[in-house]
């Protein structure tokens, strides 16, 4: 409430620094040659002055009295109209500063701002407001000071570690992970978990050391699915598509159903696997989910993912309307549509694809053949 | 509250901008003095408005108010608190609203001090800054709004890049701001001039408070980022010819050329139509140098944004600004009637040839400076134009100035006597030999390129200051009379010949820190000794560090000049905790005006230690010259012709004031 009184004020000192000029008369400003003239009569006097120094010579000193009393004389036209006008009563201009000005500024401010916001300020919010978020961080800051009196306590730094993770401090989860494996010991889980924080710390690119890690924890467990995931990640990465892809289905097929890492990795793989019949072009890159996404989808509730997922096909949707011959992308959502369990709509985008390709009727029998793989399109 | 207050001021300050480059303008063309008037009161109000909007924003990152999003990406709650103030503007964001407020400043201070300006040309100057203040309003609330919230907000900032957390930023946006935003008001008044369709020789006096006033700032402020560049990077280099410093650079040039070629304006009423092109220029490059170090064009400290629709944003701007300014130039140009005329020998002509050098010289640097841009983006191939261009082209250039400087003063408007000059610098003239054979004589021939600088400097320095000499006829009158006469001349001439003077102390320090400068980098554990020239440095070991938001290492040293400790040392390695940032802190100590230069490489285990040392003769005169330039503007800013309310004519008393 507070916020919005003090709004209405500013708001009326705003109208009335345009009213408040409208309604009086204007004071008296010099016009244009007068205020000239003044300047040329002070540069006279000025000029006078240096020669009374006998700091300029005399010849120099006529010469430039000539030239600015002409200067002065060439000034005496008159400003144009200078007659009184009848003044009109600005009531166009009055009634737009008091109903304009507040309307656009409470406009935009509505569109830009978020009036529904109390400053927080970060001490007063951490001992007024013991959230559930405010917890970690109280939990984390009792855990450091712990850990920075007993460097040693790898239990300490094993809590650590997955909380930096969720908190994208993954320098920190690093140090964490790190001093974990040297304390208690190399485990798979460890191991994976090390180099997924040393991948997520690079920017989602899975690093030497990173690799070496996750083929460390295969050693303890061959079918440790973080680091399978991060592993067949990187052979993607590296541009070794087929090994990729191998070791995608590989994963998938392995994987238990309810696995959330599940749609991420079939995503990858769908992005890595060639089409059937269109010819090879290296120059192409599908734009698919990138690594970040994927990433991203491993750390996310199911919720959210579905989400993610959820947007990345209305993109992609929304860019075939524009660009409808990118057939690799009609196959894509075919094949996104189906995984998704929405027939319906991978029907539809069929029909779309074949109104649009019409008139390219080569490029149609790419996605006709795809559709028919997939196992729609049938009638 | 406060935040959403403050954005809100924001909303509203572009809102008044709007009526401010509207209803005044219209007035101005209709001859209507009361929608005229409207231009100072929104001015002001906008100014007012921004200024609230600063300081809520301000009050975010002192309260470390995490949901504002710019807080939780620029600053953290452990920062000091001078840190957490000039993070508001250490980021791309928040020195945007740092921009639009110094640009409201010069708005609202022409409003309130132009009591002697007509009305009409005040209404078009202040409608042409409020235009200028939709545009970046604009710009700022569509793409780079400074009060966007998070919900839920985080707990802990992201902190502000370590390399940003010194006094520095405290200092040199803001003069630079002052100085970039001050040249608005140049192009401002050149705008509506040309919209006014009147330019005469009040005009050139109306504006060269506001240009000197900028050029000020702007020399502080590029200064102040080299001293900074100089003990922050830890390199010891203290000009890069980096884009981005090139894009400071061109418009100093600019408005240098600008502030010379406004006097022949002011005085013959010649150059008119050269003195318009230059303000408009001077402001153009300003934009140009927002738009390169905001679009993502380059990579530097000073690139905030990656952002690319803020680049194409600010290149509309530009375009619209630039393009529309010489458009109306075009149309206008022709029709200003001719001044004055002089020969090619005179004041006039010494202030042509400043000009003609200065904007070649600021055309190499922009050529320097846009072409490997140009180039990568046509051919994807990427050169890199480094000093050694700028040394064989922009050098070169400075010479026949440098040598030139000293005559212009003395020359007589209209029609000069160039061998009178050529006597009365004489003295001059002799120094500056005698620095050179001495100095051949103490180095042998190696040095001649270097001497040759000296001499220049030495030449600019004494002929600047022989014009004084002369004009108070030193030596020639009793001193009584020398001193009756000093204190009688104009300000603006002690300031021409003090700005002159800086200019040669800065070039002194430019040759001899580059001809004598001394390098070595060495590997020293706890208890070794270097030597440099005739210093020797101990090194005695760690000292450990920590600070809220940091923790390092530092190690000190002990300086002995012939056995005798002279100073003790401390350069610092800090390891910043958010980000996890490792910095270098160099140690400077200052003898005489040179200095020694400590920064610390890779520390290994075994305390072995990576040292670089420097021996910068006469290194602190760059910026110290600097300062005495800007000393000479602010004392031809105080010369009485400039001094606010013009003084009319029945104010002079009998006896002859001191100015």
């Amino acid at each position: 409430m507070l916020l919005w009184i003090a709004m209405a004020v500013l708001t009326a000192a705003a109208s009335l620094t345009v009213l408040i000029p409208l309604g009086r008369p204007a004071r008296v400003q010099p016009a244009h040659a007068g205020a000239a003239r003044s300047i040329y009569r002070d540069q006279l006097s000025e000029l006078a002055r240096d020669k009374e120094r006998g700091l300029i010579g005399e010849g120099e000193a006529e010469a430039a009295r000539i030239e600015i009393s002409r200067r002065l004389l060439n000034s005496e036209a008159p400003d144009g109209d200078t007659r009184a006008r009848p003044q009109p009563a600005y009531r166009l201009e009055r009634l737009a500063a008091v109903i304009a000005i507040p309307l656009i500024a409470i406009a935009a401010y509505l569109y830009v701002g978020s009036p529904q916001f109390a400053d927080r300020a970060a001490t007063a919010a951490r001992q007024t407001e013991p959230t559930a978020m405010g917890d970690i961080d109280e939990l984390i800051a009792r855990v450091e000071a712990h850990l920075a009196a007993n460097p040693e306590d790898g239990r300490g730094w094993e809590i650590l570690s997955p909380i930096y993770m969720r908190l994208g401090r993954f320098d920190d989860a690093v140090r964490a992970m790190g001093n974990t494996k040297r304390l208690l010991g190399s485990t798979a889980e460890r191991e994976s978990l090390y180099g997924e924080a040393l991948t997520r710390a690079s920017g989602n690119v899975v690093t030497e050391d990173a690799r070496s890690a996750f083929e460390k924890a295969l050693k303890f467990d061959p079918q440790e699915a973080r680091a399978r995931f991060y592993l067949a990640l990187s052979l993607g990465q590296s541009g070794r598509k087929d090994e990729a892809i191998a070791a995608w289905t590989a994963l998938i097929a392995s994987a238990p159903a309810d696995a959330q890492w599940l749609s991420a990795a079939e995503a990858e793989l769908a992005q890595l696997k060639p089409t059937a019949t269109v010819p090879e072009t290296p120059a192409t890159v599908a734009p698919g989910p990138t690594a970040a996404d994927v990433a991203a989808a491993v750390g996310q509730t199911p919720a959210e993912r579905q989400e993610m997922i959820e947007g990345m096909v209305a993109g992609l949707a929304a860019r075939l309307e524009t660009e409808p011959t990118d057939v690799e992308g009609w196959e894509r959502l075919l094949r996104a549509y189906t995984v998704l369990g929405r027939p319906a709509d991978a029907e539809a985008a069929l029909e779309r694809a074949r109104a649009k390709l019409v008139e390219q009727p080569e490029r149609l029998a790419v996605v006709e053949k795809a559709a028919k793989d997939i196992g729609i399109g049938k009638d | 509250m406060i935040v959403e207050l403050g954005h809100y001021a924001l909303v509203l300050a572009l809102v008044l901008a709007l009526v401010g480059g509207t209803v005044p303008f219209f007035g101005a063309l209709r001859g209507d003095e009361r929608l005229m008037s409207v231009a100072s009161t929104t001015a002001v109000a906008q100014f007012v408005f921004l200024a609230l909007s600063f300081a809520a924003l301000t009050y975010a990152y002192v309260a470390s108010d995490f949901s504002v999003q710019n807080v939780a990406e620029n600053s953290h709650s452990l920062k000091p608190l001078l840190y957490k103030v000039t993070g508001v503007w250490g980021n791309h964001e928040g020195s945007m609203l740092l921009w639009v407020l110094i640009l409201a400043l010069f708005g609202a201070l022409v409003a309130l001090f132009s009591e002697n300006l007509p009305l009409k040309l005040k209404a078009l100057v202040l409608s042409v800054q409020a235009w200028i203040g939709v545009a970046f309003l604009l710009f700022i609330l569509v793409s780079s709004n400074p009060f966007l919230r998070l919900d839920p907000a985080p707990f802990e900032g992201r902190d502000l890049n370590p390399l940003l957390q010194d006094i520095g930023l405290a200092i040199h946006p803001p003069l630079l701001y002052l100085g970039y935003v001050g040249c608005s008001i140049s192009f401002a008044f050149a705008i509506a001039a040309l919209i006014d369709g009147r330019i005469d020789a009040a005009w050139a006096r109306w504006v060269r408070p506001w240009t000197l006033t900028a050029w000020c700032f702007l020399t502080l402020g590029i200064s102040m980022g080299s001293y900074w560049a100089y003990y922050e990077l830890g390199w010891g280099g203290w000009w890069f010819w980096d884009p981005v410093e090139n894009s400071s650079f061109m418009p100093w040039l600019a408005a240098t050329a600008l502030l010379h070629s406004a006097i022949v304006m002011e005085k013959r009423e010649a150059l008119k139509i050269w003195t318009i092109l230059l303000a408009i220029l001077t402001f153009s490059l300003s934009l140009l140098g927002t738009f390169l170090v905001r679009s993502g064009v380059l990579t530097s400290v000073h690139a905030f944004a990656t952002d690319p629709t803020r680049g194409i944003f600010i290149l509309i701007i530009l375009c619209v600004f630039v393009g529309g300014a010489f458009a109306l130039f075009a149309t206008r140009a022709g029709t200003l009637s001719q001044g004055g005329l002089f020969a090619p020998i005179s004041r006039e002509g010494a202030l042509v040839l400043n000009n003609l050098l200065l904007t070649a010289a600021c055309a190499t640097v922009l050529v320097g400076t846009l072409y490997p841009l140009a180039l990568e983006a046509l051919t994807g191939e990427k050169i890199s134009v480094g000093a050694p261009f700028f040394d064989m082209t922009f050098g070169p250039m400075m010479v026949p100035l440098i040598i030139a400087v000293p005559f212009g003063p003395f020359l007589a408007w209209k029609r000069g006597d160039i061998v009178a000059a050529g006597q009365r610098l004489l003295f001059a003239f002799g120094a500056a030999m005698a620095a050179v054979i001495i100095g051949l004589a103490l180095m042998g021939t190696p040095a001649a390129l270097a001497l040759f600088g000296v001499a220049l400097a030495i030449w600019l320095m004494v002929g600047s200051l022989s014009e004084i000499a002369f004009r108070i006829k030193l030596g020639r009158a009793s001193l009584g009379e020398s001193w009756r006469r000093g204190a009688g001349l104009p300000r603006s001439a002690w300031g021409t010949a003090v700005a002159h003077f800086g200019l040669g102390v800065t070039v002194l320090g430019v040759v001899a820190a580059t001809a004598w400068n001394s390098e070595t980098i060495v590997t020293l554990k706890p208890g070794e000794v270097m030597s440099i020239g005739d210093r020797t440095l101990t090194m005695d070991g760690f000292v450990p560090l920590s600070a809220s938001n940091y923790t390092g290492t530092g190690v000190r040293f002990t300086v002995r000049e012939g056995g005798n400790v002279v100073a003790t040392m401390e350069p610092e390695k800090r390891l910043y905790t958010v980000p996890n940032t490792p910095t270098t802190e160099a140690a400077i100590k200052t003898f005489g005006f040179s200095q020694l230069y400590v920064s610390l490489g890779d520390v290994s285990a075994d305390g072995a230690t990576v040292v670089r040392v420097y021996w910068k003769t006469l290194v602190t005169l760059i910026w110290l010259g600097t300062l005495v330039m800007t000393a000479g503007g602010v004392l031809s800013l105080s010369d009485r012709r400039l001094r606010v309310g013009a003084p009319k004519p029945s104010r002079r008393s009998v006896a002859v004031p001191a100015e």
